[in-house]
C-alpha cells in the first residue's frame, strides 16, 4: 500500500438517483438477504403507483410547510438513494412535503406529519430543513395501510437541533420501506426515535452523515414484533469528519410464530474522522418460541485516532431470575412478564421527551403485550392485579414528588 | 396463627440430592435459626420453600397452615404468606422500586392500596430502614450496594407482611450498622407474635440482634442438632467441625 493510499470502507454503499443502476434484488445480496422479497408486492421490481398515502401536517406556528413538485431544487439534495427501492421511490414520487424551520427559530410545539395509507402502492418524499441554529421536533406518524416506499431527508444546519419521531403505527397488512437520512452541519444535534409496531413488512433505514465537525447524532429505536411480522432496521452512521459523536440504541421484543426482526448497525469511521466517539447497541427480548432475530453490528474503523468506538448486541429470552424474583413477591407470572418487558423497553421509552408520544408508545406496547399468545393463559391472574400494574409508573412517582 | 411445617423434605439439583430428609416446624411467634457450613444445603432449603424452578422436590412436603405449598406456583406461595428474603436479590432493569412494591402489595393484599396511603406507608418503612427516599424511583436493585439490597429485602418483608419469613443469609455482607438496621426491621416484623421466622445464617453475629427461640444445625442436607440459643454460642466457640463429621457419617 502506497503512502497516499487511504483505506476504503467495505460498508460503503453505492448511491444513485437512477433505478437502473441497481439490479433487481434476488435476495442473495447482502442488503436484501434478510428481507422477505416475496412480501414486498413488487416494490423492488418497479410496482406502479396505484394507491395513495395522504399527508397531513399539523405544524408548529413558526414552521413553514410546503407541498412541492419533483423539480424543486431543495428536494433530493441531502440524500442519494442507496438501494433499488429507494431509487424507485425517488423516481416515482409526485409531490414532496417540505418542512422548513427558519434560521434561529425555535419551534414551540412538535410538527406532526401524519401519513395515512389508503391502500395500494404509493411512493413518497419528505424533506425537513433546519436552518442554522433552528430547533424543532418532527413526528412522522404512519397509519392506515399501504404498500409504501419513501425517502426522508433531514438537513440539520450548523448549530441546529432536530428531534424526529418516526412511528410505524401501520395496520397489520402494510408494507413500508423507508430511508431516513440525516445530514448534520457543524455542531448540529440530531435525535431520532424509531418506533415500529405495526405493518406486515417494515424496513426502515436510518442513516447519518456529517458535513462538519461537532455533529452529534442519537438514534433510538423500539419495536415489538408479532406473529408473522417482519420488522427490519438498517442503520448507517458514516463518520467522515473529525470530532463527531453517535449513539445507537435499538431494543425490541418478539412474540409468536414467524415474528422476525433484523437489525443491521453499520458504523464507519473514515480515515479523516479523527476524534470520533461512537457506540451502538441492539438488544432483543424473545418472549416465545418460533421467532427469529438477526442482529448484525458492523464497526469499521479506518483511523487510529478515535475517542471511543464500541458496539454490543444481545438477544435472549426473558430472564427466569427476574421472573422468579417478582413472582416470589406474589406477582403473578403474566404480570411479572409484562413488568420485565415494559422495563426492558421502558428504558428507551423514558427518553422520549414529548409526553404525548411517550404515553402513546407506552399504551401501544401494552396493547402488543395484550395480544401476545403467550400472555393469554394467565388472563385471570392478570385481572387480579390490574389496578396496580397497569398504572403508568409515573403515577406513583408523581405521588412521591408531592 | 400460622404454622410452617417441613416434613421429610428431599430436594435435588440437577439430579444431585442436596436435602436428605429435613423436618422442621415453625410456629407463629417463633424464630428458628438454621446454621451450618457452606454447602450444607441451607440455601437450597430456602429456595425450595419459595419454589425456585431449579430445585426439584423429590420427596416430602411443606405445609403452611396445613396446605402443601409445594403444589403452588411461586407467586401463589407468596400470596399464601411465604416470604423469602434472598441472599442475592436480582436486579430488574427498568422496573422501579415503587412500581414493583405497589404491584407486589396489590397482589398479596388482593386489592390496590390507595396511592397516597401506599406512598406514605412506603416512605415510612423506608425511613425506618434508613433508605434514601430517592431509591423509590430507582430500578429495582440496579446499582444497589450489597447492604442496600438487603435493606430492600427487609423493606419488602415489612410491607408484604407474610405469615412466615425465610431469611437466607440476610446478614452476609453487612457492616455492623447495616446489620443493626436490618435486624431492627426483622424484629418489627416479628414483634406482634403472629409471624414465624426462619433465619438462615452462617454466622452467629446476627443472633445477637435477632434472638432465636430455636437453633438447628444443618449439615449434609439435614438437621443434625437442635437446641436453644445456647447452641449458637457453642457453635461460636467450637465451630461446625463436629457436626460436619456427624453429618457425613449419618
Amino acid at each position: 500500500m502506497g503512502v497516499e493510499t487511504r483505506p476504503l470502507s467495505t460498508l460503503h454503499e453505492r448511491t444513485s438517483y437512477d433505478v437502473a443502476d441497481f439490479p433487481v434484488p434476488t435476495g442473495r445480496e447482502e442488503e436484501w438477504r434478510f428481507t422477505p422479497l416475496r412480501r414486498l408486492r413488487d416494490l423492488h421490481k418497479g410496482a406502479e403507483a396505484d394507491g395513495k398515502v395522504v399527508v397531513d401536517v399539523d405544524a408548529a406556528p413558526e414552521v413553514k410547510v410546503e407541498t412541492v413538485g419533483r423539480t424543486d431544487e431543495r428536494v433530493g439534495k441531502a440524500y442519494v438513494p442507496a438501494d433499488r427501492v429507494s431509487a424507485q421511490a425517488y423516481a416515482s414520487f409526485a409531490q414532496a412535503t417540505l418542512i422548513t424551520v427558519p434560521k434561529e427559530v425555535v419551534a414551540t410545539s412538535p410538527t406532526v406529519v401524519t401519513l395515512r395509507g389508503e391502500g395500494g402502492v404509493a411512493y413518497g418524499h419528505t424533506t425537513v430543513v433546519l436552518e442554522p441554529f433552528a430547533q424543532a421536533t418532527v413526528v412522522l406518524d404512519h397509519i392506515g395501510t399501504a404498500t409504501y416506499a419513501d425517502n426522508v431527508e433531514f438537513v440539520v444546519g450548523d448549530g441546529a437541533s432536530l428531534s424526529v419521531f418516526s412511528l410505524q403505527n401501520w395496520a397489520d397488512d402494510a408494507v413500508h420501506l423507508s430511508h431516513q437520512h440525516a445530514r448534520l452541519g457543524r455542531d448540529a444535534k440530531f435525535t431520532s426515535f424509531t418506533v415500529s409496531l405495526g405493518g406486515d413488512v417494515v424496513r426502515i433505514a436510518p442513516s447519518v452523515a456529517y458535513d462538519a465537525p461537532g455533529g452529534d447524532a442519537e438514534l433510538y429505536g423500539v419495536y415489538f414484533v408479532d406473529k408473522d411480522q417482519h420488522i427490519e432496521h438498517r442503520l448507517l452512521v458514516d463518520h467522515t469528519t473529525p470530532n463527531c459523536r453517535s449513539r445507537v440504541d435499538y431494543r425490541g421484543a418478539l412474540q409468536d410464530e414467524g415474528a422476525h426482526t433484523v437489525w443491521i448497525g453499520d458504523v464507519i469511521i473514515r480515515a479523516e474522522a479523527e476524534g470520533t466517539d461512537t457506540y451502538e447497541l441492539n438488544r432483543n427480548l424473545v418472549l416465545t418460541d418460533g421467532t427469529r432475530v438477526d442482529s448484525v453490528p458492523n464497526l469499521e474503523i479506518l483511523t487510529g485516532e478515535v475517542a471511543g468506538a464500541g458496539h454490543a448486541s444481545a438477544s435472549g429470552r426473558l430472564d427466569d431470575q427476574h421472573l422468579f424474583y417478582l413472582q416470589a413477591r406474589g406477582i403473578p407470572h403474566d404480570v411479572a412478564r409484562r413488568m420485565v418487558v415494559r422495563g426492558f423497553l421502558g428504558q428507551l421509552v423514558d427518553k422520549i421527551t414529548v409526553p404525548d408520544i411517550q404515553e402513546q408508545v407506552r399504551t401501544a406496547i401494552d396493547k402488543e403485550l395484550d395480544r401476545g399468545g403467550a400472555s393469554g393463559a394467565a388472563g385471570a391472574a392478570k385481572q387480579a392485579v390490574r389496578g396496580a400494574s397497569d398504572e403508568p409508573g409515573a403515577t406513583i412517582e408523581q405521588e412521591l414528588d408531592r | 396463627m400460622a404454622t410452617l411445617e417441613i416434613r421429610d423434605l428431599h430436594v435435588a439439583v440437577e439430579d444431585k440430592e442436596i436435602l436428605r430428609g429435613v423436618n422442621l416446624t415453625v410456629r407463629a411467634g417463633e424464630t428458628h435459626a438454621i446454621m451450618g457450613p457452606n454447602g450444607s444445603g441451607k440455601s437450597t432449603l430456602a429456595y425450595a420453600i419459595a419454589g425456585h424452578p431449579k430445585y426439584d422436590v423429590t420427596g416430602g412436603e411443606v405445609l403452611l397452615d396445613g396446605e402443601n405449598v409445594l403444589d403452588m406456583t411461586v407467586d401463589e406461595r407468596a400470596r399464601a404468606g411465604v416470604f423469602l428474603a434472598m441472599q442475592y436479590p436480582v436486579e430488574v432493569p427498568g422496573v422501579s422500586v415503587s412500581n414493583f412494591l405497589r404491584t407486589a402489595v396489590t397482589a398479596v393484599r388482593g386489592e390496590a392500596p390507595k396511592l397516597r396511603d401506599f406512598s406514605k406507608e412506603m416512605r415510612g418503612a423506608m425511613a425506618e430502614l434508613q433508605i434514601d427516599p430517592a431509591f423509590a424511583q430507582r430500578n429495582l436493585n440496579e446499582g444497589f450496594s450489597g447492604g442496600e439490597k438487603k435493606r430492600h429485602e427487609i423493606l419488602q418483608l415489612e410491607m408484604l407482611k407474610p405469615k412466615v419469613a425465610v431469611l437466607d443469609e440476610t446478614d452476609s455482607g453487612l457492616d455492623i450498622d447495616a446489620l443493626k438496621v436490618v435486624s431492627e426491621g426483622v424484629n418489627r416484623f416479628r414483634e406482634g407474635g403472629e409471624t414465624g421466622v426462619l433465619l438462615i445464617t452462617h454466622y452467629t453475629r446476627i443472633l445477637r440482634y435477632v434472638k432465636p427461640d430455636f437453633v438447628h444445625v444443618f449439615a449434609s442436607g439435614r438437621v443434625v442438632e437442635e437446641g436453644g440459643p445456647e447452641l449458637a454460642e457453642l457453635l461460636e466457640s467450637e465451630g461446625y467441625e463436629k457436626f460436619t463429621k456427624a453429618g457425613a457419617s449419618a
